[in-house]
């Protein structure tokens, strides 16, 4: 089953780290990914700019309006998210667990995916 | 709070800072009572915290408790003291009523805009605004902040008090802005933390591990405000402007100190994390087609950013944007900068020309005779060079400001020596 795992946390406090907490999150971060890449279980992960940079686009009316700002104002945001290849439930809240002792605070969200589309390969985009 | 497991309780209360402090200031009219009814917060936070865990909204807790806190010591102190009449804490009810749905949108946003804009009151000179602004909604120290605007302690406490009293003598307007007034307060807290990312970015590099936390802070705030005022294009420019400016800091100085030119800077050390950010902001805030100077300015700052190699800088689009500029806040500041555009498109003839009106109004200005020197020297005017660079010198407020002057001058003598060489050769 795939898994998506939602990252969230309270991105006043994860934009004011200094690139040194930054990069040392990222590290530990990256041994985590570790565990699940080297059995191809990890799939695309995404970090997300701040919700400052969001822009949303409202359909519940003709013409769509558009909007600065994320979807929904939230104490916590939506920074990021992983898509795992999990055998069950357990595993990704295994790996979830692993993520959240190197990077406290927030909470991750995990979501059985519906539909995979893995489209094209952009990790060579800026 | 060097134990690394309660790094997310600092870092929680940094976060929750301007809203509960703005909150505190909102129900108890009084910069000092808020302020200590936070720390007391923090004290409490910091033990119950660690106990049982994180709240579901901390800000929210913290103005709670600090309420609480700040009215007990109010009654205990009411033996000596008369208790505050009761419109000082005019909104205490709805508070209590509220804990769950006091994050209305308008309370929130106009309680930290409040903060942010007494920080700034017209009376206050620039640093004492900036002094104000990162004690009180920034939570630094009287001692980081007397690091980075290298004073003493003693001096920058003084400074604080005097600008918390000056404040406290022109009145808080404490009543719900309407709109003129939002946006006039916006604009008033958007030149502050402008100010505030300038006194960080104007560091030479010995003091570079002082000030940068400066710009860091500034870019915080200007974050703070645009996700308050999430479709203010003008905001959106200004964090903008502020991330690019900061993408190169790693880059301005050399290993020794000297300030490197943008044209010579290593662009592999710009952060390109930044940029993608800046230039993001930038993209949604042309959709709003109401340009205004830090968009302009921020949009200046991204040609540069955009081009990988200085040669593959687009100075054309760069002179029209200053041109822009000039026409929405004249300065001669501004029609310096154009004219360095303008030295690269139509030659440094063009550009000398532009500037030399300016002379009266800048001559007091180091830059000013930093770029005169460089065009007359590109116009092979050396002796002018020479002494455009000598007033240069007199007016450099770093030291890196006067060494790289100072290269320039070598780089003239030595012309002028193989010239003088040349010419006893051939004679």
């Amino acid at each position: 089953m795939l898994y998506a795992i939602f990252c969230y946390n309270d991105e006043d406090v994860v934009f004011s780290w200094t690139k040194e907490q930054d990069d040392a999150v990222m590290t530990k971060l990256s041994t985590v990914h570790q565990k699940l890449a080297k059995n191809g279980k990890l799939g695309p992960a995404v970090r997300l700019m701040p919700t400052t940079a969001a822009t949303t686009v409202r359909k519940d009316q003709e013409p769509p309006l558009v909007l600065d700002g994320p979807f929904a104002e939230t104490k916590e945001q939506l920074l990021g998210f992983y898509v795992v290849d999990c055998a069950q439930l357990e595993e990704a809240i295994e790996f979830a667990r692993d993520l959240a002792r190197v990077n406290p605070g927030g909470a991750y969200e995990i979501r059985p995916v519906r539909l995979y589309l893995p489209g094209s390969d952009m990790s060579e985009r800026p | 709070m060097s134990d690394p497991d309660l790094s997310w309780i600092e870092q929680a209360l940094t976060a929750a800072r301007p809203q509960a402090i703005g909150a505190l200031l909102r129900y108890f009219r009084n910069l000092d009572t808020a302020e200590e009814a936070f720390q007391e917060a923090c004290l409490r936070a910091l033990k119950h915290w660690r106990e049982n865990g994180p709240p579901r909204d901390p800000a929210a807790w913290l103005i709670f408790v600090g309420r609480n806190v700040a009215i007990d010591t109010a009654r205990r102190r009411g033996r000596e003291e008369a208790l505050p009449p009761d419109e000082v804490i005019s909104d205490l009810d709805d508070a209590e009523r509220a804990l769950a749905e006091r994050l209305d949108d308008t309370h929130y946003r106009d309680d930290i805009l409040r903060l942010l804009f007494i920080c700034c009151h017209p009376d206050l000179p620039a640093t004492q605004q900036i002094a104000l602004a990162l004690r009180i909604v920034s939570g630094l120290s009287v001692s980081e902040i007397a690091n980075a605007f290298l004073v003493s302690e003693a001096a920058m406490e003084q400074r604080i008090t005097r600008a918390k009293r000056a404040v406290a003598q022109a009145g808080v307007p404490f009543e719900a802005p309407g709109a003129p007034e939002r946006a006039s307060r916006l604009g008033a807290v958007a030149a502050m933390i402008y100010l505030l990312f300038n006194e960080g970015y104007s560091s030479s590099h010995g003091e570079v591990p002082l000030r940068a936390p400066l710009c860091a802070e500034a870019i915080r705030l200007a974050r703070l405000l645009l996700r308050l005022f999430p479709s203010e294009p003008e905001i959106m420019g200004l964090l903008a402007l502020l991330l690019l400016q900061h993408a190169r800091a790693a880059a301005r100085f050399d290993a020794d100190g000297q300030i490197v030119l943008l044209e010579e800077q290593d662009r592999s050390l710009w952060n390109r994390d930044q940029i993608a950010q800046a230039l993001a902001l930038i993209d949604k805030a042309m959709r709003h087609n109401r340009p205004a100077p830090y968009q302009v300015q921020a949009a200046i700052a991204a040609l540069h950013a955009r081009a990988a190699r200085p040669q593959d800088t687009d100075w054309a689009q760069i002179d029209s944007l200053y041109a822009v500029l000039e026409r929405m806040q004249p300065s001669p500041v501004v029609t310096l900068n154009r004219a360095v555009a303008v030295a690269k498109v139509r030659g440094a003839a063009a550009a000398l020309e532009m500037i030399e009106p300016l002379a009266a109004r800048l001559s007091g200005y180091f830059h000013f005779f930093g770029v005169k020197g460089a065009f007359l020297m590109q116009l092979g005017r050396a002796e002018e060079a020479r002494n455009a660079f000598g007033r240069a010198i007199s007016l450099a407020h770093t030291a890196a400001e006067a060494a790289h002057i100072r290269m320039h001058l070598d780089r003239l003598m030595k012309e002028s020596r193989a010239e003088a060489g040349a010419a006893e050769k051939s004679s």
